[in-house]
């Protein structure tokens, strides 16, 4: 804290009618000991933080983070308004416009890997506040949002003022700021019978001197955090009202369809426009490089006119690449099983192979674009303001300054709308730009979502572990494609030899981040194995982990919790079965167990699933819950279901028909425990996506014998004699 | 020639296509954005409203199987300014996320406790098809047993 503190920047002064504004802007710790950057990076990320107390006693609190479902606006005010004594009923959040000096760094260097630029340091200008063209990220996402801008920016912001409001009264009362209290929104001094509330000294404190380093509240005090707090988003999002980016409207605004080349990096050879041209609604057919839009004054026209096109793209040379010819690459570029010790009483190996996926945010990418001149305003939804506004510039070849942007609520996010993946941006402001000055409203079709997202990957990963005649596992090693790196391939257990090597085998599919990014793939992977190893050795899959975690007691905990919270080696009918998996991701460790019922014909039912997170502490534990219990739902959606395929160099997928989603009916009960530590906070948003795939599959193998080791899991017939 | 609907209790005349989706007339003609597309195919639900009481996909409904219906939508669910008691459920169990289907999975709701005020686990299985990826599914469950307990009176 030291450290940070010195690097810190907090500043105050008076906005108009009397109010008091206090921002932080300074330097962030690296998210964790897993993370995916060179040290020499770990001090160069910044955050801001800002606050007004305004003279009606409200607070607001600006956040840097767009809301995309997992309550983080609530819970970042949380922070701050624990450490401020602010009276909750009194505290209002506003997502922060796309300034410069709203950027938060933080993000990047967790889920940036190569992206992390060596010209971080061109300078902040203090005296503006202003984090001059830093590198001008706004990013939601790599589950950082509470533990970076929370820990190292609301906390601090929220002392600082209650530091200052004390001082501010202190000074009005003439008595020593010792002997003055905040609680609620005031500040009251007893000896005397005094108190005001904190906008009545919203304009004073403005004036006191800006503490350095502000005390943090010991967490035994807290009075808002670790309680369940209803989100503030939600009453808008029961009666209609919330507004995302599809929703936008204008005065004059136009809709338009597109149609964009089926193969990745393809273009548009030819398109005959005139059949569209004649129809109802149609202003224009607008050519673009790699897509054709069809612009009108209504959605359903514009995409009924699309349909009567028939466009020609080129393949850009991938016409032949097929779902089959990059598992055959990547089975080619493993060769054979890494190498384990001569001599192991048993040699343990298998392949796992993992899917591409797609988000499918139930909210298909839509924005609404206006270009004049060298200036244009976009309306959309991202998850990186501040890069999205970059990327419009690019595309119309004008300065940043010069656009405009207004962020909406995500109607999901998991990854798809983050920095480099703004290709639905690129496009409508093009689009609007051959309309100009006329706002067009570009929305994608489930079909356009599915077919040109920015995938998770597909892999392949070969494993190869040995046992001495004890069972003890003497070496757990991997070779992998598909894309790795130290977090995902970590394995807590105490074992030797745990090598894990990347191969490489390129493919034209473009990727992007999926909920927990590589965890999602190696979670699977290691924790299928690891197993696998435990069967071989003739032991219980729970207290072979258990025995290889001695000296890693958060691990254990969790694993422990879990196990007790499913009633772990009681016994089950025939065709029942748990299973257990534990991955640590983005500083949280999750431990689950799944338990399923398969009946004899291979109809699977996931009954229960426990999950005991280890992320440090909860600020909102309601909400915190609701993370674990979706990102459960969503791994297994996944898990059971989803697969994007490939042939002649294009996504089969089209809609939720053929890339089908888990309803009500499948949702398994999901039992959540939170284990408090001393670690630092750990991420919510992604961590419990991981261990999911290989509890289902650990415990498919011990309802059935039937060991699944490809995603999704629909692919394996689980079809079993009805006797192990 | 116009097609009359009644949508949250006011008539309109809408003059449109009559193969047109009543989603888009809803959201672009009527500004009834709380209404949300995702699919097109009557796969997700996100778009699902009230027609005579029922409830329905607008996204592949044609306008005319409207023409003299009443539809209404998330908007117009709460009355007098009172919010339906499957919203109310839904506040007190914190069931949306991100929020995009919960609209279609409310007013979906709505109508199966119409149909079946006190419905089963099984009965629930059946009559939910809507998809929601932030995966609020258990909440969902719990909040539709409250709704049925619930007096059907705002409280």
């Amino acid at each position: 804290m030291n450290k940070w503190t010195r690097r810190a920047f907090i500043g105050a002064g008076t906005v108009a009618g009397g109010g008091f504004l206090l921002g932080v802007a300074g330097f962030t710790f690296a998210p964790g000991r897993h993370s995916l950057v060179s040290a020499d990076a770990v001090d160069k990320g910044q955050l801001t933080t800002w606050i007004t107390v305004t003279p009606d006693n409200l607070v607001t609190i600006l956040i840097p983070h767009c809301e995309m479902g997992q309550g983080t606006p609530t819970a970042l005010a949380m922070m701050a308004a624990e450490e401020l004594e602010a009276d909750w009923s009194r505290v209002r959040v506003q997502e922060a416009p796309a300034l410069d000096a709203y950027a938060n760094g933080y993000v990047i260097r967790a889920i940036g890997g190569g992206y992390v630029p060596a010209v971080l340091g061109r300078g902040v200008d203090y005296g503006t506040y202003k984090i001059a063209e830093w590198f001008g990220f706004q990013v939601t996402g790599g589950s950082t949002a509470v533990r970076g801008t929370g820990e190292y920016g609301m906390r601090v912001a929220g002392a600082a003022a209650k530091e200052m409001l004390l001082a501010a009264a202190a000074e009005q009362w003439g008595v020593p700021v010792s002997e003055c209290v905040a609680k609620g929104s005031r500040v009251t001094h007893a000896a005397s019978g005094r108190g005001s509330t904190f906008g009545q000294l919203a304009r004073a404190a403005a004036t006191q001197p800006v503490p350095t380093s502000p005390a943090l509240k010991n967490p035994d005090s807290f009075i808002i955090r670790r309680t369940s707090l209803p989100r503030l988003d939600l009453p808008a999002k029961v009666d209609g009202s919330a507004k995302y980016a599809i929703d936008f409207t204008t005065p004059g605004m136009l809709y338009a369809a597109v149609e964009i080349a089926p193969v990745q990096g393809g273009t548009l050879v030819s398109v005959d426009t005139t059949p569209a041209e004649s129809m109802p609604g149609v202003k224009k057919v607008v050519k673009l490089n790699e897509a054709v839009a069809v612009v009108a004054d209504s959605f359903w026209r514009a995409r009924r006119a699309l349909a009567a096109l028939k466009p020609e793209f080129s393949d850009a040379g991938h016409g032949d690449v097929s779902t089959a010819s990059i598992f055959a690459a990547f089975d080619k570029a493993l060769g054979a099983p890494p190498e384990v010790p001569k001599g192991a009483a048993k040699i343990v190996t298998a392949d796992y192979r993992a899917p591409f996926l797609a988000h499918a945010t139930m909210e298909p990418m839509a924005c609404t674009a206006s270009v004049e001149g060298d200036r244009a305003e976009v309306w959309t939804g991202v998850q990186d303001p501040l890069n999205a506004r970059s990327a419009a510039a690019k595309a119309l070849g004008i300065d940043a300054g010069n656009v405009r942007l207004t962020n909406f609520m995500l109607g999901g996010g998991f990854g798809r709308r983050l920095p480099f993946t703004f290709d639905y941006v690129d496009l409508a402001v093009r689009v609007a730009k051959a309309m100009s000055p006329t706002p067009v409203k570009t929305i994608w079709t489930r079909e356009n979502d599915l077919q040109h997202d920015y995938y998770r990957g597909a892999a392949l990963s070969r494993h190869a572990g040995a046992l001495d005649a004890n069972g003890v596992p003497l070496a757990a090693h991997s070779n992998y494609t598909g894309g790795g790196d130290s977090e995902a391939v970590f394995m807590p257990y105490a074992i030797a030899a745990k090598d894990a090597e990347e191969k490489k085998a390129a493919h034209p599919i473009r990727l992007g981040q999926w909920r927990s990014v590589l965890n999602s793939q190696h979670g699977f992977f290691k924790e299928s194995f690891i197993d696998e190893m435990a069967h071989a050795a003739g032991k219980d899959p729970f207290e072979f982990r258990r025995a290889l975690l001695g000296d890693q007691p958060r691990f254990k905990a969790a694993l422990e919790k879990a196990a007790a919270m499913a009633g772990w080696g009681t016994a089950l009918p025939q065709g029942e079965g748990r299973g257990i998996a534990i991955c640590e991701s983005f500083g949280t460790i999750v431990a689950e167990v799944a338990h399923v019922a398969v009946s004899a014909d291979g109809r699977l039912k996931v009954l229960h699933v426990y999950a005991a997170v280890d992320c440090g502490d909860v600020v909102n534990l309601d909400g915190a819950t609701a993370q674990v219990e979706g990102g459960i739902i969503f791994a297994l959606s996944a898990a059971l279901l989803s697969e994007i395929t490939i042939a002649r160099g294009r996504v089969v997928e089209t809609n939720f028909r053929d890339y089908p989603m888990i309803h009500i009916a499948d949702a398994p009960k999901v039992t959540t425990a939170f284990i408090r530590s001393d670690a630092p906070l750990g991420g919510l948003g992604e961590p419990p996506v991981p261990p999911l795939a290989p509890a289902l599959a650990n415990a498919i193998h011990a309802a059935t014998g039937i060991r699944v080791r490809e995603l999704p899991i629909k692919n394996t017939p689980l079809k079993w004699a009805g006797v192990i | 020639m116009a097609i009359t609907v009644t949508v949250n209790g006011t008539q309109h005349a809408l003059d449109l296509e009559p193969e047109m989706p009543l989603l888009w007339a809803l959201r672009e003609t009527l500004g009834l954005t709380g209404t949300k597309f995702g699919c097109g195919i009557s796969a997700c639900g996100t778009c699902t409203v009230h027609l005579d009481g029922r409830a329905v996909r607008s996204c592949t409904l044609p306008i005319s199987a409207a023409e003299g219906k009443s539809v209404t939508t998330i908007e117009g669910l709460a009355r007098d300014g009172t919010l339906h008691k499957v919203q109310q459920a839904w506040l007190a169990h914190q069931v949306p996320q991100c929020g995009y289907c919960q609209s279609g999975m409310i007013m979906a709701v709505a109508a199966l406790l119409e149909r079946t005020p006190k419905p089963t686990d099984e009965e629930i299985d059946a009559g939910v098809t809507n998809i929601c990826r932030c995966g609020t599914f258990a909440r969902v469950r719990a909040a539709i047993h409250q709704a049925a307990e619930s007096d059907g009176a705002a409280s």
